[in-house]
């Protein structure tokens, strides 16, 4: 069973893994190249070879040297230094939890509101769908200079642009979720003659918990992307997406991907969180695991 | 059992037939040295309850599965062979028709896979939904039809063909009784008319005695052969008949064949 | 008119609004016309609602048009902009998002039916497409810069990129969709495996691509929007939108934004309209 599943992903990523390290030789292989020519001397492929995968600035960095500045950055930097990537890691991580935090509550409560009335349903449920053919991200920077310019600034204005990316996913879920219940279930509550209130917490909310966690995994990586795209207005001052931009301004070719690669692990991981949460509340609650989509 | 003769119309030869499939729950022998023969034109009927290998059995002639042991011939060639030489047609449980296609693109998909042209695909498509009462609904699609049209629609397909074989698993099963002795009646009129060889898989006793000129009663864990009982009530049957007594009798014994193999510790 | 009157009548046109919504949301429709017009009569109420309660509340409290400027604003800037606005819509959504999303989708289509042939490939890309589909891909745009320049091609790079896994992973769960027996079926004709895929599997996965498509559409245009956040030539609408914002011209802001979630409904909407023509026989969109 496990060989079955971890063999071919293995494969796969190995695969990626050799073929990264042919473009990064490809593709630096012309900088050495001009480097020999000036300065007046031959070069064969052999001496290239490894002066592809060493270079300052290559057009693309080899794995190794993306790991090495990982390694760099983040173990070998004192946490409070402005270079080290747990520092800006962190910067992110915060605008991203507080707004999904925020953004999941917001979400739970209109698809509450949603679901009970009629007409909260009718008038705002077609607009929360339009929303989501909207790109909500561009208005990222004008959320952040106007909330600088009357005096809000740092946490919040980013943690703000990520409540409202993962708001949309959690309601549009939620929605989904707490009306799942099956015809026969809600029938037999009226049989029980149970209030709507009964009805919410012993029906509805229980089965709209796989559809929650599902949305949650959606909230959670919209929350970050919103937390880095909110922090380069302010001209790259601090966070994941700031170091992407500085890295970008100053031709940092390595610290743009390793920067870029601190944000897809942290991206990873809470998904995953998120992910080993809803399987575990869904194995609690006897949920079978294709259940909510 | 004794291996039965074979002889110049036989169609379908299997001889110690097994068939064992590995489960995370172990090994399960669907079938146990199946020894059976079938003539052309016969309607044969397999009957047994759950898990007797019935189906399986239709499966392995169809190609559907490949046996773990004995032989099995069709019309004197493997059935991957016969498969491929479109000597059969095969009738599912559901109708299993395209959602996406007419009623007559339905019944020409075959003979779109086959490369036969549009003149002749037209040709049998009407001919067929003729035969099978459903002329006019040629532009309907599939939800738009009831169930029993449905899947008089996918016997039309499988007739499309002209195969010289019918393969029919439970085909009505998900019918109510009078819609299921209508289309009992439509397919034994079909069979007088046209004498191909059916296989037909049912759970059904009066549709089995009504329907076949032998019934093979099967039984399970391991899948095997209880008893072959010749059902010779004449070619010309109406529904009546299923009120005399030599229809009774036969169901009778049918009936004991499928209590002896039943068990009910499940 | 000042401004109190403004919010004044502004506040009872949302009142009204609320109750002729609370009225109609009770109504039970007697023809499947009337129906449709009353449910898209609500939405459209409430959204007319809001724009007044949005004017009336700005103009009443002489709120400063860089916090927020009232609709009425808006509407002064983007008519007397079209040609600048129109130039940054050829820019962002003409040249970067249509070229990255036919090429996104497409390659992740042509990946999706070459991996469908070997469940060992399958076994291994899905779970890294699901996990690449859910990372902060944006992240790419300065590296696409790099490589293709500061104009739209590496805008249109970093489309590519962000519409390619939802594809692939749609497609290959499509192409799984059909059903066991139908399979069975194209095998008792002797089907080989492209009559098949075309016949079959390809027509049943057309829901899943169409799910694909829609999700892709919003992600191209957020995708090519925000790349240009990153870095690119005076023209475009993610350029329009931070240089504006950067000079506080927040109505020219708004103006952006309103063009940008026209091209996202439409765009969106086309595709749906095309989705309910071909997957018509759907469960889903039949009633």
């Amino acid at each position: 069973m496990l060989k079955s599943r971890v063999l071919p992903v293995l494969t796969v990523v190995v695969a990626i893994l050799a073929l990264w390290y042919a473009a990064a030789v490809i593709l630096n292989a012309s900088f050495e190249r001009d480097q020999a020519e000036r300065a007046g001397t031959e070069i064969t492929f052999s001496e290239i070879l490894p002066k592809t995968m060493a270079q300052e600035r290559p057009v693309l960095p080899a794995p190794h040297q993306v790991a090495v500045e990982l390694w760099e950055t983040t173990v070998n930097k004192k946490i409070t230094s402005k270079r080290s990537l747990v520092y800006h890691g962190w910067i992110t991580l915060s605008a991203t939890l507080l707004g999904f935090v925020m953004g999941t509550a917001l979400g739970i409560l209109l698809a509450v509101g949603i679901v009970h009335s009629r007409v909260l349903d009718k008038s705002l449920m077609p607009w929360v769908i339009t929303s989501q053919t909207i790109p909500i991200l561009a208005i990222a920077p004008m959320i952040i200079v106007v909330l600088n310019a009357v005096g809000i600034t740092g946490l919040v204005p980013k943690a703000l642009i990520s409540t409202y990316l993962s708001f949309f996913p959690v309601a549009v879920g939620m929605v989904k979720g707490l009306r799942s219940p099956e015809a026969m279930h809600l029938d037999l509550m009226k049989t029980y003659s149970a209030s709507r209130s009964d009805v919410f917490w012993k029906l509805r909310w229980p089965s709209s918990v796989p559809f929650l966690f599902t949305s949650m995994k959606v909230a959670i990586a919209a929350s970050l992307v919103g937390a880095i795209v909110g922090e380069l207005p302010t001209g790259a001052v601090a966070g994941l997406g700031a170091r992407l931009l500085a890295g970008s301004y100053y031709g940092q070719t390595v610290q743009i991907w390793s920067a870029l690669f601190a944000a897809a692990i942290m991206a990873a991981v809470l998904v995953t969180l998120v992910g080993v949460a809803g399987n575990w509340f869904n194995r609690r609650m006897g949920v079978r695991p294709e259940a909510a989509r | 059992m004794l291996a039965p003769d074979k002889t110049m119309n036989t169609v379908i030869q299997a001889e110690k037939l097994n068939l064992t499939f590995q489960t995370n729950d172990g090994p399960v022998h669907a079938l146990s040295n199946i020894d059976l023969a079938i003539e052309k034109g016969e309607f044969v009927s397999l009957i047994g309850p759950s898990g007797c290998g019935k189906t399986t059995l239709l499966r392995v002639i169809a190609d559907l599965e490949k046996p773990t042991d004995g032989t099995i011939t069709v019309n004197g060639m493997t059935p991957e062979e016969a498969r491929l030489k479109r000597a059969y047609g095969y009738v599912f449980q559901a109708a299993a028709l395209f959602p996406w296609r007419t009623i007559a693109d339905n019944v020409a998909l075959p003979l779109e896979v086959m490369g036969l042209d549009k003149a002749e695909r037209d040709k049998r498509m009407s001919e067929n939904l003729e035969l099978v009462d459903l002329a006019g609904f040629e532009k309907k699609f599939p939800w738009q039809l009831s169930g029993g049209m449905q899947q008089r629609a996918s016997i039309a397909r499988a007739l499309a063909v002209q195969p010289d074989m019918l393969l029919m698993d439970e085909p009505f099963g998900a019918l109510d009784e009078i819609v299921r002795d209508h289309l009992n009646e439509q397919l034994l009129k079909l069979w007088a008319a046209t004498k191909k060889t059916v296989v037909f898989v049912t759970h059904s006793i009066p549709e089995a005695v009504f329907l076949s000129t032998k019934i093979v009663v099967m039984s399970p864990r391991p899948g095997r052969i209880h008893d072959i009982i010749d059902c010779d009530l004449g070619d010309e049957r109406s529904l009546d008949i299923r009120e005399t007594p030599e229809f009774l009798k036969i169901a009778h014994r049918v009936r004991e064949g499928l209590r002896a193999g039943h068990a009910y510790d499940d | 008119m000042n401004g109190t009157t403004i919010l004044i009548a502004a506040v009872v046109f949302w009142l009204a609004a609320w109750y002729a919504n609370t009225r109609l949301s009770a109504v039970k429709a007697e023809s499947r016309v009337a129906a449709t017009a009353i449910n898209l009569l609500i939405p459209l109420l409430f959204g007319m609602a809001l724009l007044a309660l949005w004017e009336g509340i700005t103009r009443g409290f002489d709120v400063p048009a860089v916090l927020l400027p009232p609709p009425s604003m808006i509407w002064e800037r983007i008519t007397n902009s079209v040609p600048t606005l129109w130039a940054d819509f050829r820019q962002t959504y003409l040249k970067a998002v249509v070229a990255g999303y036919v090429l996104g989708c497409g390659a992740g289509f042509v990946v999706a039916i070459l991996v469908d042939r070997s469940p060992f490939m399958k076994a291994g890309i899905m779970p890294v497409g699901n996990l690449v589909s859910a990372l902060p891909i944006i992240g790419v745009a300065p590296i696409m810069v790099m490589w293709f320049g500061f104009d739209w091609p590496s805008k249109a790079a970093v489309v590519v990129i962000m519409t390619f896994f939802p594809m692939l992973v749609n497609t290959v769960a499509g192409l799984a969709a059909a059903g066991h027996m139908e399979r069975d079926l194209m095998r008792t004709y002797a089907s080989n495996y492209w009559q098949t895929l075309f016949k079959l599997r390809l027509p049943a996965a057309m829901p899943f691509i169409f799910n694909a498509l829609k999700i892709n559409s919003t992600l191209a245009l957020i995708g090519a929007i925000v790349a240009e956040f990153f870095g690119t030539p005076v023209v475009g609408m993610g350029f329009r939108i931070s240089a504006e914002v950067g000079r506080l011209n927040v109505d020219m802001v708004w103006a952006e934004i309103f063009v940008a979630a026209l091209a996202g409904s439409l765009s969106y909407g086309l595709i749906a309209l095309i989705e309910r023509s071909v997957t018509f026989w759907h469960p889903s969109n039949r009633n």
